[in-house]
């Protein structure tokens, strides 16, 4: 495995964190898919030999929560929230401009490689409906016209980049 | 800051006032820790007895007596107790913790180690959604404060008492908010929930050892009860219905948005405190705490005795917003979500949605549950595509029927209560519905967007 320093140092930090070594499999996928993208079954082996675990234990967690991918996504990562409170507010509305901005499918990569968009399950702030995270970052009380205004700019950073 | 004079704050008390930072000195200046402090001068088992005392019910969603949980832990086993605060906030509709853990984070350290050595917890954890990372990031960052001053960690407040506490981030499932499959993905697991008996947490919980799982804003309920003493505690809201509570409100009114009461109606919420419907609409039905309640139609009447003998008849927007009075109504306050649907709303697609989502997060185990809400997802679905067969809305209801009480978790009833009491409460529209969508020349458009499945 080849993982960044940093990496390396947060995932021994966070096995240090439990009684039981295997409670730190989630902590180390993050680590890993956050420096990797995503956890190939090589991760899942390395992941496995570190907490004294099976891969196929590995493999099952990987597998059961949907955050945990086995693919590669767009260089940002795009969840539009698809639940009731944003779908009442216009969410899918706002859904489909990112897909027309950045000429791309739901849960696919943009031919220029910069993002995937993707629905996601209730992302808990239903009052400022409707929602997305880019990354890590949440924008709140969407329409189609602030969608844009966020495709440009991520277009514009990734020019500069 | 209340938002709304109506408003009753003491969790929220500082969240949104100007200037007002997650960080530990403004958490100290306005006298944070000193609980906790105070707390060290107790016996654990007088803070136990407290905290029953002020009858503080659980505010996640099934509303069970903190106190009583706690008086259900095993202490004799002589194996390590641990605390884990439920902070997968999931259920639709509702987004309230989110706005203790960004805005006032100590806050809920204070009442997790209030809580930690009123227990006896040998270690303490947060699971935190995945969603929410920045929520988690803060919270690491406030833990890191409060072990520098001495609130966490090791020797906590020169007691001799230690409790590390540690943030847990989950992976974007909504089941791990079931508290037995939040303990299994911790142990670093498949989410799938536990069969109760025998692997009641208090028991058998994490790694096999006596285990107590409270949401964040009962946690936080708990620092306030010890701060102002059960007594008071217990003067707010109704008995049985004690303390504030924090209510989301989002879909179709004019102020949506996170509001702490205590002992007022369900439309002063809707009405008052929200604006009511929309210009030019009116509500047509209300889910009252989160997505898996039963859904209360505006304009039916909602009749009972109470425990005195009185009889109660009341519209929807006089429900006593508490426990209780939703309870009485036939639904329930779960996690205090309340989402309003307007006129405008098809409430077969708003299934459609709902059972999108459901089966999505159903963890597969049980085959009722597993197997139904994908039919359920596939029968709305198809409705909503003017697909419809003749007895859909029959087998709708016939297949919900199958999912309630034949699983191993709540989930079943979760999945089976919007179906059954959206089938109830508005049969005709369902049947109308299926009609109207099969007719070729109509607009499915806007159906489509708000079951926003594309399946």
């Amino acid at each position: 495995m080849n993982l960044k320093p940093e990496t390396l140092a947060e995932i021994e930090a966070s096995i240090l964190k439990y009684p039981e070594k295997r409670s730190a499999v989630m902590p180390l996928l993050h680590a890993i898919q956050k420096d990797v993208g995503f956890v190939s079954n090589e991760a899942a082996e390395w992941v496995a030999g570190k907490l004294d675990m099976e891969p196929i234990q590995v493999l099952s967690v990987i597998t059961f929560y949907p955050f945990f991918r086995q693919h590669k996504v767009g260089k940002r990562h795009i969840r539009v929230c698809r639940t009731l409170a944003c779908a009442m507010a216009g969410g899918s509305k706002v859904c489909d401009r990112m897909l027309k901005e950045f000429d791309t499918d739901l849960n696919g990569i943009s031919p220029d490689g910069e993002v995937t968009v993707e629905f996601a399950e209730c992302l808990a702030s239903c009052g400022s409906a409707p929602v997305m995270l880019v990354d890590e970052d949440l924008h709140e009380n969407l329409d189609e016209a602030k969608a844009s205004e966020i495709c440009n700019k991520i277009k514009a950073e990734a020019k500069n980049a | 800051m209340a938002i709304h004079p109506k408003e009753h704050r003491v969790v929220l008390k500082y969240a949104d006032e100007p200037g007002y930072t997650p960080d530990i000195d403004c958490y100290m200046s306005k006298g944070g820790y000193e609980t906790l402090k105070t707390a060290f001068t107790k016996k654990p088992e007088d803070i136990r007895d407290e905290v029953k005392k002020s009858q503080l019910r659980g505010r996640g969603g099934a509303g069970f007596p903190a106190g009583v949980k706690w008086s259900l832990v095993d202490r004799k086993s002589g194996k390590p107790i641990y605390l884990v605060c439920n902070a997968d906030e999931s259920e639709p509709g509702t987004f309230k913790d989110r706005q203790i853990m960004h805005k006032d984070p100590h806050q809920l350290i204070e009442g997790m180690m209030i809580s930690a050595f009123a227990n006896d917890v040998a270690q303490a954890f947060i699971y935190i959604r995945e969603e929410m990372p920045k929520a988690a990031k803060i919270l690491d960052q406030a833990i890191l404060e409060a072990k520098e001053k001495g609130f966490c960690g090791d020797n906590i407040c020169g007691s001799g008492y230690s409790c590390d506490l540690v943030v847990h981030r989950g992976a974007a499932a909504y089941i791990c908010g079931e508290e037995t499959g939040l303990i299994e993905s911790l142990e670093g697991k498949r989410a799938n929930p536990r069969i109760k008996p025998p692997y009641f947490p208090a028991v058998l919980g994490l790694y096999q050892c006596p285990t107590i799982v409270n949401n964040v804003e009962t946690l936080c309920d708990v620092k306030h009860i010890m701060e102002m003493g059960a007594d008071a505690f217990g003067k707010i809201g109704r008995p049985n219905n004690t303390g504030t509570r924090i209510w989301c409100v989002s879909g179709g009114v004019q102020r949506p948005g996170y509001y702490e009461v205590a002992g007022i109606t369900l439309g002063e919420l809707v009405y008052d405190i929200c604006g009511g419907p929309l210009p030019g609409r009116t509500i047509k039905a209300i889910i009252p705490g989160g997505s898996s309640m039963k859904i209360l139609r505006n304009g039916e009447r909602f009749k009972g005795k109470n425990p005195d003998g009185s009889e109660y008849d009341w519209g929807v927007e006089d429900i006593p917003l508490d426990y209780d009075g939703i309870a009485a109504a036939g639904s329930m306050s779960g996690s205090g979500g309340m989402m309003v649907l307007d006129d405008t709303i098809s409430i077969p697609a708003a299934l459609a949605n709902l059972m999108s989502f459901y089966s999505h997060e159903s963890c597969g185990q049980c085959t009722p549950c597993r197997e139904g809400s994908l039919w359920l997802k596939k029968i709305t679905t198809r409705m909503v595509h003017g697909e419809a067969r003749p007895d859909d809305v029959d087998l709708l209801k016939s297949v919900a029927d199958q999912i309630a009480g034949r699983t191993i978790c709540a989930f079943g009833f979760a999945v089976a209560w919007p179906v059954q009491s959206y089938i109830a409460k508005f049969e005709e529209e369902f049947r109308e519905f299926a009609e109207q969508q099969s007719n070729p020349d109509t607009d499915r458009s806007s159906v489509k967007e708000l079951a926003c499945n594309h399946g």
